[in-house]
């Protein structure tokens, strides 16, 4: 394992086995819905509350993965998962059904790729065998939590979105085939004093363009050398901003440039400006991103979710939005 | 550049660049739907004088605020209500119904929860700042009413 500043190059290359994704029945309709594993029919997923609807989608997606992947659920060796709600609780109660070791992760919705860098790192270290990551978000639970009731009849603003309702999933190990984590960027946390919580796309843009940065100056490569740069849920407006931050900073983002939550959708779904939530980046992961890299359509990836660290607490303090956002670069293996 | 001035070029960056609501398609909805509602609202005062009259007009008036707020919170049970709102915005929070509304979806929402810690507890944490103002108010108007006596 090297180390360049914030990057990291992983010597052994751990490999993504399986992955999984599981999505509600709105995300099914997106852009992305004839990709997912598992489509739901409804939100609540036949358990009474949304909270126990996320948690069994946790669990869903974790043996869907492990399935996926075909290797004997005694091999795994750790379960990295994280969500957004207070505690995580989603993660954490899903876990107790597993007989591995578990660690929890916040990184609001860059959870996906931090659990993945940390499950990357340790798999490249041969410390753990085979390490499940797993992320999820739901729309109406985050709702309740860091905005108003459901059947309040309110208004929302044209910057604002759509927090995913998913779960995704993948099994990281060093044998079996699949695609490689090549490179690890980990982000610092960036805030450039936005307060508007319907605007988290601004607020995560710069710690894109942070991460980004590095990652390019660390590993010495450009734009051109990825067949894709997706990043995590800025949005439609948050991917402008980064593309012209980028620009002021003498990095052009052309046409392989992409971000998860602004695909989401279909125009006639009406998502203002388009999808959030850690599922948002978990479930194109697992689903879209991982077909192509299987397929070899493509064949290195920068995977690089963002994520808005912030609370109802702080906000409500006048706090500004702390974003975050950790870069992964995965490779199709050469045939 | 420093820290602060980088954060106010960027505020003001995305300060123009942030989609703007485009005020007069949402100002002419809030119009008729929430002028809808109050003729709604006159008709069943109207009603209720038409096949009770021998009821006063003042005790009309609270029956027909019993109709209004009843069928806004049945809507918000059968999850019409946020629809309406969605399209309306200002012209149906403003009635009454919307009052109803912002009291009986966090009762729906945090059923869940329990009956008094859940329920009862989280009903107000839309309603309660109006009905504080309200009760503020009418103390000051109280006050300056008996100053006038005096």
């Amino acid at each position: 394992m090297m180390k360049n500043n914030e990057t990291i190059y992983l010597k052994n290359r751990p490999k993504i086995i399986g992955s999984y994704s599981i999505v509600g029945p709105k995300e099914g309709k997106g852009n992305f819905g004839e990709y997912f594993d598992y489509v739901m029919k409804d939100d609540c997923f036949n358990e009474e509350t949304y909270e126990k609807a996320e948690r069994k989608m946790i669990e869903t997606a974790i043996v869907g993965a492990i399935d996926k992947s075909r290797i004997n659920p005694k091999d795994i060796n750790m379960l990295i998962a994280g969500d957004l709600l207070n505690q995580i609780i989603s993660s954490s109660y899903a876990a107790r059904v597993f007989d591995f070791p578990y660690l929890g992760v916040y990184g609001a919705c860059s959870t996906m790729a931090e659990s993945m860098a940390v499950g990357a790192v340790m798999v490249d270290g041969q410390y753990f065998k085979n390490v499940v990551c797993c992320t999820a978000s739901h729309f109406s639970t985050a709702e309740r939590q860091y905005r108003f009731p459901l059947e309040l009849g309110n208004q929302r603003p044209p910057a604002a979105q759509w927090t995913v309702t998913g779960a995704g999933s993948c099994v990281l190990s060093l044998s079996g085939e699949g695609p490689e984590i090549s490179m690890v960027t980990f982000g610092k946390v960036i805030d450039y004093d936005i307060k508007d919580v319907n605007n988290m796309g601004a607020a995560m843009a710069p710690a894109a363009m942070d991460t980004m940065l590095n990652h390019f100056k660390n590993t010495k490569t450009s734009p051109d050398d990825y067949d894709l740069i997706v990043t995590g849920d800025l949005g439609k407006l948050g991917s402008e901003i980064l593309i012209d931050l980028m620009e002021d900073k003498g990095i052009k983002l052309g046409i392989n440039y992409g971000d998860c939550g602004q695909m989401y959708f279909t125009r006639s779904q009406n998502m203002m400006c388009g999808g959030s939530g850690c599922g948002c980046s978990a479930t194109v992961f697992n689903s879209f991103i991982m077909k192509k890299l299987n397929e070899k359509k493509y064949k290195k990836v920068l995977f690089m979710p963002t994520g808005a660290l912030l609370s109802t607490t702080a906000t409500q303090q006048g706090d500004s939005i702390p974003g975050v956002c950790h870069a992964i670069v995965i490779e199709s293996v050469k045939s | 550049m420093n820290r602060e001035q980088r954060n106010l070029a960027y505020n003001k960056y995305v300060s123009a660049k942030i989609p703007k609501t485009k005020a007069w398609p949402s100002l002419f909805n809030s119009f008729w739907v929430g002028g809808l509602i109050c003729c709604i609202g006159q008709g069943i005062n109207d009603l209720i004088l038409l096949f009770f009259p021998s009821i006063s007009e003042q005790s009309a008036w609270a029956y027909t605020l019993v109709v209004l707020i009843f069928l806004a919170s049945f809507l918000t049970g059968l999850g019409v209500y946020d629809k309406i709102g969605k399209f309306a915005g200002g012209g149906s929070i403003v009635p009454i119904t919307g009052f109803s509304n912002s009291i009986s979806s966090p009762a729906v929402e945090f059923k869940n929860e329990g009956i008094i810690y859940g329920m009862c507890v989280k009903m107000f944490t839309i309603a309660g700042p109006v009905i504080v103002a309200g009760i503020v108010s009418s103390v000051i108007v109280g006050f300056i009413y008996w100053i006038f006596l005096i």
